[in-house]
């Protein structure tokens, strides 16, 4: 896992359900970050149902191996941000991964111990919905490099809302600091307890295709997500 | 195994959405229950169970009885079974590897006395994992009718759903059909359509094509379905007037029609409709 070190800051995105936008929140948020200079990788570990490949327009590139271990596949010719997901290990983008517990913990292990990062400074992990297998073993990894917390993702309805209840249990009971909580497809832009990203036609459609999106209600937020964060860490000490 | 399930069973493999994902499945429960049918909702979402909020029945606890658990009845012809039931509150997180969870849902199969039911079904979490595996191994030996694949029209989407219907063909589970969800929304107040989820490469309706599968539908977005689900109320009840309901009652139909046929193509083949007349 020394690779995990030179990586400075270290943020897992987490929500309770499916479809409420962790990948793109992830996605949005590594441009951002990137956008404010930093090196930026993006490590997504839903096995099962990877989308990050497809959202950066990456979709049938594959991993290059390297003296010092996997290389990341780079969005852009600068390399400032890189990404790994399991959907760059398939032959055919509609295979399915069928594997139980333990066979999902033994590679999320190795995309922690064996991507090459250089130096990156934000490193975002993408997690699949739910407390279980994969977001334990994230944890168990994670804990020795002293990770700067999570970024919960919820939708404005009271189910998904319950579920973000749970991830917060979640957090405290395996001991991971919650950044804060993003209320993505708020409607009508109420503010809340982070931020709220609007419901964006724009937003959708770029993601489809693979696209940078400009849309100023949905950028906006998540230019001031990235600027609390780097806030954040000149707070720490 | 101890289970009592009649005539059908119908396992809902879905996809990647927060809690419209599930309103499918308590939708189908309540038109059932319209029409008189016995029906019974297990939800093996282990980790995030949002069924007993969506029917309204968030603060019921199971009851043991001599003949096993007994599931939360809505109705005296609809019963729900889910681990929100057995947990201490609303935040209570069911932090569990697969073993866990699997163990629990072999007690969910075993256990729960449903009493006679004409329809089970099963609402999955995301993934292509634990869950999945273990209902459809451990239901090997019942007759499953089938998978009900639900998407939402983007690319993003149907990525994912095409790895679940291949989940399905590898184990042997057959597709009832795709149903598309989210496919356009049609504002309350100025009553026009938009595409939030553009249909950037055909769809559910292309996909299903792809696959040789069945499109059963598309259902419209409707606030007012995630209301009703949030409130725990019956949509098709509380909103008689939109699309969506018409949508509805029509995928509806064609999963009765395909399952009624299945279970006479069944009783044809062992002779069991020979013993009747």
């Amino acid at each position: 896992m020394e690779r995990l070190q030179s990586v400075h800051h270290v943020i897992v995105i987490l929500s309770g359900k499916g479809g409420v936008g962790k990948s793109t929140v992830a996605v949005q948020l590594a441009l951002a970050l990137r956008a404010q200079g930093r090196k930026v990788g993006l490590l997504d570990v839903d096995l099962c149902g990877p989308s990050i490949p497809h959202m950066f327009k990456l979709d049938g590139q594959s991993v290059h191996q390297c003296p010092e271990g996997w290389l990341p596949v780079y969005v852009d010719k600068e390399q400032k941000l890189g990404v790994m997901s399991i959907g760059f290990l398939l032959e055919n983008n509609d295979d399915a991964i069928i594997w139980r517990g333990p066979k999902k913990t033994a590679m999320i292990k190795q995309f922690l111990s064996d991507v090459h990062w250089q130096n990156t400074e934000y490193l975002i992990i993408d997690t699949p919905p739910g407390t279980s297998d994969e977001h334990i073993t994230v944890m168990e990894n994670l804990r020795a490099f002293n990770p700067d917390g999570a970024i919960l993702v919820t939708t404005p309805q009271a189910v998904a809302v319950g579920d973000v209840r749970r991830e917060l249990t979640f957090c405290r009971k395996t001991g991971i600091p919650v950044i804060g909580i993003i209320e993505n497809m708020s409607g009508y832009q109420v503010p809340s307890l982070f931020r709220c990203i609007p419901i964006d036609l724009q937003l959708s459609q770029g993601l489809e295709i693979g696209k940078e999106v400009s849309s100023a209600p949905v950028m906006d937020a998540i230019q001031e997500v990235a600027k609390r964060l780097i806030m954040l860490d000149k707070d720490l000490p | 195994m101890r289970v009592n399930i009649a005539l059908a069973q119908v396992v809902n493999q879905q996809e990647r959405w927060q809690h419209v994902k599930v309103a499918p499945t308590s939708l189908c429960a309540l038109l059932c229950q319209r029409s008189q049918t016995k029906v019974g909702v297990l939800d093996i979402d282990i980790c995030g169970p949002s069924i007993p909020t969506i029917m309204g029945v968030q603060n019921e606890q199971v009851h043991h009885s001599a003949s096993g658990w007994s599931p939360v009845y809505i109705s005296n012809n609809l019963a729900v079974m889910s681990v929100g039931f057995l947990l201490k509150g609303p935040e209570d997180a069911v932090i569990w590897r697969g073993p866990r969870k699997n163990g629990l849902i072999k007690q969910f199969l075993r256990d729960v006395d449903w009493g006679q039911l004409d329809y089970l079904l099963i609402d999955t979490p995301p993934g292509t994992s634990d869950e999945h595996l273990s209902i459809v191994q451990y239901l090997s030996q019942t007759q499953l009718d089938g998978a009900i694949v639900l998407t939402t029209p983007q690319e993003v989407s149907l990525i994912d759903v095409r790895k679940e219907i291949n989940f399905c063909q590898r184990v042997g589970l057959p597709v009832i059909g795709v149903v598309e969800n989210m496919s356009i929304f049609i504002c309350p107040k100025c009553k026009k359509d938009s595409y939030i989820f553009p249909p950037s490469t055909g769809g559910g309706e292309k996909m299903a094509a792809d696959f040789r599968v069945p499109f059963l539908g598309r259902l419209p977005l409707d606030s007012r379905i995630g209301k009703c689900c949030d409130e725990g109320k019956s949509f098709l009840e509380e909103v008689t007037d939109s699309p969506a309901t018409q949508a509805f009652v029509q995928i509806i139909h064609k999963i009765q029609a395909h399952c009624s046929q299945e279970q006479s193509s069944r009783e044809t083949e062992t002779g069991e409709a020979m013993d009747e007349g």
